[in-house]
């Protein structure tokens, strides 16, 4: 498959987690459109991954070009889970304080 | 069109079409069952290039235990479309303006990337992504990194616990 059609694909996945980011007031879709975009780039990275194999194949049947993205992507699994666990604790308290989970509460920082 | 082909361009669709239901559904719930269907879609084209580790931690880390925090979270909350707040149409629209601007302006650079011509992903084939060598990268080249991920689920976990104790 031509790598162009993996990057138009993720680039479109990140398009709309960022639409979602833009144009949601609720700070759990908000945060659920941010794991959007995590996973618009992990696909993206395993695509190039296999492109850098397939291009190492070539030259070296027993070649394991390529492997470095795809552990990439379990790291940055690893640094979404918790970031997950934080942010919902966060957002929690949030509720907590002003019993809504509406960001445009979230400006006292302004002044 | 070989079955691959059918088979990546079905799962696109899906997860083009549930990642805009993500954001049109009022209900959160509704969000988070369709985010998961996206996740799915993903999943079946990490097995389409054949990265099957990663299809399998995909599906159980995102759509089995993120999700399900996300559901908690939800239905503590008590959330749904009536306490849905919203924003104004204009600045809905401005919003969906500025990320169709930032798409089109990324598509034009990779239209006119040239080095990008005639690469292809490799399909159904392939060993890389096999949980064995997958293993022996992860515990030689990069057992460093692994291990301080570990301090980073510790401190994300008290982190996780202090905050939420307040």
């Amino acid at each position: 498959m031509p790598i162009q059609y993996y990057i138009y694909f993720c680039l479109t996945l990140f398009s709309i987690g960022i639409i979602g980011v833009l144009t949601r007031r609720n700070a759990i879709i908000v945060f659920m459109c941010i794991e959007l975009m995590l996973n618009a780039v992990n696909l993206l990275l395993v695509a190039f991954s296999k492109m850098h194999y397939a291009a190492g194949l070539r030259q070296d049947p027993a070649t394991s070009a390529g492997i470095d993205g795809q552990l990439f992507v379990f790291f940055i699994m690893v640094v979404a889970a918790a970031e997950v666990s934080v942010g919902l604790a966060i957002i929690v308290m949030m509720y907590r304080n002003t019993h809504s989970v509406d960001i445009n509460f979230l400006n006292r920082l302004k002044n | 069109m070989s079955t691959t082909e059918i088979l990546f361009f079905f799962l696109t669709a899906l997860a083009i079409f549930s990642a805009i239901m993500v954001l049109v559904s009022k209900n959160p719930v509704h969000s988070v069952l369709w985010l998961i269907a996206v996740f799915f879609a993903i999943s079946g084209h990490y097995i389409l290039l054949n990265a099957q580790f990663l299809a399998i931690v995909n599906l159980i880390v995102y759509a089995g235990a993120i999700m399900v925090l996300f559901l908690f979270v939800i239905m503590l909350m008590n959330l749904n479309a009536e306490t849905e707040p919203q924003k104004h149409i204009w600045m809905k629209l401005a919003g969906a303006i500025s990320g169709g601007c930032f798409l089109m302006m990324l598509v034009s650079l990779v239209r006119q990337a040239s080095e990008l011509n005639g690469k292809t992903a490799l399909m159904a084939e392939g060993n890389i992504g096999l949980i064995k060598n997958l293993g022996k990268a992860l515990f030689s080249d990069y057992v460093v990194p692994f291990e301080i991920t570990s301090v980073l689920f510790l401190s994300a976990m008290v982190g996780a616990v202090v905050i939420g104790k307040k």
